[in-house]
């Protein structure tokens, strides 16, 4: 989240797309709550009529996986009405930015499309340059290859009848949405956008994020209290699982991890490190040398030294793509042996999930760390299989509860919050920490006596955690944050800073490139400085009244609750909305007041040391238009990669650079319907943390599948009754919930009915159920890889093998 | 599933309890819960389910969880939980937590007791011995045909985990990149 839970009572306008609040973050509701008491619209966008729905101004029905035409037509309703924030466009955006000639969009497709590869070239978009260096901009906005007029183009084709034909939504819900919502795009008025999986669970899926945070910008809504671009995480320490680099592209602190040619510490910087000539642009990706060296003295402390590259050579280097589905896909071919699952159950979770199964059997070891038995660790005893048969080596670990351990957890909105342990770990079980530690120790003496393959990654890892039962978790928060390795003196400005080695750094900025810091992630230096552990802070005052409550434990980046907050105040300083001042500059004392402003330097219209707000890219504005991505520069509109539609907006029927795996199917006789997944209050995800507590079981104890009225009519299928739902990658027995939720969509004159299901059913614990991402596509995000579990085809029948 | 009201009721009068108290202020509950709680010991902590991050307290008695209940100081839930928040109780006490270390030796159909030392040192040696046996330290790159240091294990993966701590991810991915895992995912992936 840019924002935080507390900031959407400040909304005038809450759009829930692809996500239901109600449902899957329920407490959140208190603050959407107390919007709505002041007056705020709450718009729902979705599939079905969801809990959060039913609480909503405005309902629109949308086709699953059509998101991007959904606000594509708002994106060009609000250019088309002149629903913008023009200011916030013109001087925050990329709006003016002049792009290259070779840019081109023709018939859905961008310029610069390699038909071997099925990739495009990115840099054929890049920004036209002055003699200088710098972008080209048009102030006035007019310049025909300008950002604005290239996005005013491409969205024209959005219109409103055009929309509505691919979503399937009513013309006059899709008209009230559009109203409602961008109505916000002006100064003093804020809109917020929650989204969830709904978003990101998609083959174009970060070009769904990607729309929501256009329209965002285009409105003026981000770096405001009450706006921003707001992703509901669904596990408790996602943002902190995420923000520590659990990802195979990335290091702690979206630092990317090194590829094969990065093939010295000075050729890493040299790739990752983004330049700019413009000396108002903040550029603060520019400090990545300081984080990464940083982040290889905390691995390999007295170890790592200038001269050897401070350890560079041990990180393990990339060659393409390592995410969970190209794993899962190795896996199957018996490519890996040794699997360790930390609180992760991949036999239900992923996509295809019963090929998933099959390739855990082609592991030769397999450890799991859990508090239950899931269906990962007893797969090799799963329905219908013969353990005899299945040679893995299956270790299954007893885990602590977060209530029988200490340490710190990240809520999405990036507050960090300490927890305690109330008792011991039950029986024999133990803290991944402790777990961690072990394996750690274990394995450094296997090398340290025996011997092995380049043991020096591992026997020269610095692993000072005390010496302890376990690893002394305040010492690895300390790491986390960071401290000199020997007395430094800083010059800040004015001020001069003495710091003795061992003091906690107190603040990012102070990292340095030299060795003379450590910080194990570099966005969570001064969560733990000298003055104390910042996430175990209980101060109840909230000084703005805006709800930030800045000493309730703490907030990565330093402290900061509302990211890009130099985007709510005009270029002089003053806030655009005086009832909800963010930040605000005090021209007196020359300097910020509020919350912790993104960066320390004066209003941007100061001439020598102004600076633009949006400070993590290298051109300072917010992007209208993407340079990085792999799958264009503006969101177009592609039907999933299962679909009962042509795509009406283009002949390119999928995204183009997403290759199509075998088993996909769009043959509508064989799966006529949309199917979807989602997730209910009382079960959690795969289900192991709450089919295993008898209140939640009594609640919802059974595996179901949602249809409509209509379509039960027309299979003879009626409340309760076992169906089978069937797609190209298997089949799943289920009761049936007949529901008036669900709604066929009118597509292309047809009524296409939707059969919707919760995934977080298993094999293993208390209640069990077949499991809803057996049907699933393992076909991911261009970008992300996140698989398309949101939109798939399907077909239904009554009876099946669950009586 | 079925599960009858008589079992449902057992063992959970407490928290329950907890639950009915939800978004109150503590003091003014005609529950009278500071003698519901007396002598209990207190401990806050966040909620390990969704994002929201509420916080809660927890009441132990003897090295055992006996309650817990929406902390009405917190500032974003204000003391009331969801069902899922309201059940945490069940996590601390539940006959299913798994109690030991199970190992499952290939071919067989059930698991068998072991202790921790032996689980680790076996797991410690499959790692070094899958790491030393699919360890690349150098590959040709098809595209330019030159050799590159890439000092990858390429027959290790690691999963998890969205619901470990922030100390135990650092932890993980330290552990992880040392071993030269690169195949290192999680939830956030899927």
């Amino acid at each position: 989240m840019t924002n935080h839970w507390i900031d959407l009572k400040n909304a005038d306008a809450i759009l829930a797309i692809g996500c239901n609040p109600a449902e899957n973050h329920p407490i959140s509701f208190k603050w959407i709550e107390e919007a709505l008491d002041k007056g705020a619209k709450l718009i729902a966008v979705d599939p079905r009529f969801t809990r959060t729905a039913s609480k909503a101004d405005v309902y629109a029905q949308l086709r699953p996986g059509t998101d991007i035409a959904f606000l594509g037509g708002l994106i060009n309703y609000a250019l088309q009405k002149g629903m913008f924030h023009e200011e916030y466009v013109r001087e925050y955006t990329n709006a003016a930015f002049i792009v290259n000639d070779s840019y081109d969009f023709q018939d859905g497709m961008f310029n610069s499309f390699d038909e071997k590869e099925k990739s495009y070239d990115p840099k054929s978009w890049g920004y036209a340059l002055d003699a200088s260096g710098n972008p080209r901009r048009d102030p006035s906005l007019k310049d025909p290859k300008c950002v604005f007029q290239l996005m005013k183009k491409h969205y024209s084709r959005y219109d409103v009848d055009k929309v509505c034909s691919i979503t399937g939504t009513r013309k006059e819900d899709f008209l009230k949405v559009a109203e409602a919502y961008c109505a916000t795009g002006r100064a003093g008025k804020a809109g917020t956008i929650l989204y969830a999986m709904g978003i990101t669970q998609s083959t174009h899926g970060s070009q769904n994020v990607r729309a929501t945070a256009l329209l965002q910008l285009l409105l003026g809504n981000i770096g405001i209290a009450g706006g921003g671009v707001n992703a509901l995480r669904g596990e408790s320490n996602v943002q902190g699982s995420t923000d520590y680099g659990l990802l195979f592209h990335l290091l702690p602190g979206y630092l990317k991890s090194p590829e094969f040619d990065n093939v010295d510490l000075k050729a890493y910087k040299e790739k990752w490190t983004p330049k700019t000539k413009d000396a108002k642009s903040a550029n603060w990706w520019g400090n990545t040398p300081k984080y990464i060296t940083s982040l290889l003295k905390g691995w390999y402390g007295d170890n790592a030294t200038a001269e050897n590259d401070f350890c560079y050579d041990y990180l393990p280097k990339r060659s393409g793509n390592y995410g969970y589905v190209k794993i899962l896909e190795k896996m199957g071919k018996g490519g890996i042996e040794g699997l360790v699952c930390m609180g992760m159950n991949p036999a239900v979770g992923g996509p295809d999930s019963g090929k998933a199964r099959e390739a855990l059997g082609k592991l030769k070891w397999l450890v799991t760390a859990d508090l239950w038995e899931t269906e990962t660790s007893i797969f090799w005893k799963r329905p219908g299989v013969d353990p005899k048969q299945i040679q893995t080596e299956v270790f299954m670990l007893p885990a602590a509860s977060s209530v029988e351990k200490e340490g710190s957890i990240s809520n999405s909105g990036r507050w960090t919050q300490w927890r305690y342990a109330a008792i011991k770990p039950i029986a024999d079980s133990r803290s991944d920490l402790w777990i961690l530690d072990q394996f750690h120790k274990r394995v450094k003496n296997l090398y340290a006596t025996k011997g092995g393959v380049f043991p020096e990654p591992i026997t020269r890892l610095a692993w000072n955690y005390g010496n302890g039962e376990e690893a002394d978790v305040h010492l690895v928060a300390r790491e986390i944050n960071g401290y000199f390795t020997k007395d430094t003196t800083i010059k800040d400005k004015d001020k001069t800073l003495e710091f003795k080695k061992g003091d906690q750094v107190p603040m990012f900025k102070y990292l340095q490139d030299d060795g003379s810091t450590v910080s194990g992630c570099w966005i969570y230096c001064g969560s733990f400085t000298n003055e104390g552990n910042q996430m175990a802070r209980r101060d109840q005052s909230d000084p703005t009244g805006l709800g930030m409550y800045p000493k309730w434990a703490w907030a990565w980046p330093v402290n900061r609750r509302i990211i890009y907050n130099r985007a709510s105040v005009k270029p002089n300083g003053e806030p655009f909305d005086p009832t909800r001042k963010v930040i605000a500059w005090d021209p007196l004392e020359k300097k910020w007041k509020g919350d912790v402003p993104d960066g320390p330097w004066p209003p941007m219209t100061d001439a020598k040391e102004g600076k633009y707000p949006f400070i993590m890219v290298p051109e300072g504005h917010g992007r209208l238009y993407a340079l990085d991505l792999k799958d264009g520069p503006f969101p177009e509109h592609y039907e999933p990669m299962e679909s009962p539609a042509l795509n009406n907006l283009s002949k390119v029927q999928n995204n183009p650079v997403v290759a199509v795996p075998k088993n996909v199917s769009s043959d509508t006789k064989k799966f006529p319907y949309v199917g979807t997944t989602y997730r209910v209050t009382e079960h959690w995800q795969a289900g192991a943390m709450t089919r295993s507590l008898p209140w939640l079981v009594e609640l919802v104890p059974d595996m179901f599948v949602e249809i409509s009225e209509t379509l039960a009519r027309h299979k003879g299928i009626v409340n309760g009754d076992t169906v089978t739902v069937t797609t190209e990658r298997g089949s799943i027995s289920a009761k049936a919930l007949v529901t008036s939720r669900l709604k066929p969509f009118e597509v292309e004159g047809k009524h296409i009915e939707q059969v919707g299901m919760p995934w977080h059913f298993g094999y293993a614990g208390m209640a069990t159920g077949d499991s809803g991402n057996v049907l699933t596509p393992s076909v991911g995000c261009a970008n992300t890889g996140i698989p398309e579990f949101k939109a798939f085809l399907c077909n239904i029948e009554k009876g099946g093998k669950r009586a | 599933m079925a599960i009858s009201r008589r079992k449902f009721l057992q063992g959970g009068a407490l928290a329950a309890a907890g639950v009915a108290l939800a978004g109150k202020p503590a003091e003014a509950n005609a529950d009278a819960p500071d003698l519901r709680t007396k002598g209990l010991q207190k401990t806050t902590t966040i909620c390990p389910f969704c994002s929201v991050g509420c916080g809660l307290i927890v009441h132990t008695k003897g090295g055992k969880v006996v309650n817990t209940e929406g902390d009405p100081d917190h500032p974003i839930n204000r003391g009331s939980l969801c069902p899922k928040g309201s059940a945490l109780f069940q996590i601390a006490n539940n006959e299913r937590r798994l109690q030991k270390v199970m190992y499952r030796a290939p071919g067989s159909d059930r698991f068998e007791e072991k202790s921790w030392d032996w689980a680790l040192d076996r797991i410690a040696t499959l790692m070094k011995d899958t790491r030393d046996r699919t360890f690349k330290k150098t590959e040709v790159n098809p595209k330019d045909n030159k050799t590159y240091v890439v000092n990858r294990t390429e027959g290790m993966a690691l999963f998890g985990g969205a619901g470990l701590d922030n100390e135990e991810c650092y932890l993980w991915t330290k552990f992880a990149r040392s071993m030269g895992v690169a195949q290192l995912e999680h939830q956030a992936r899927l």
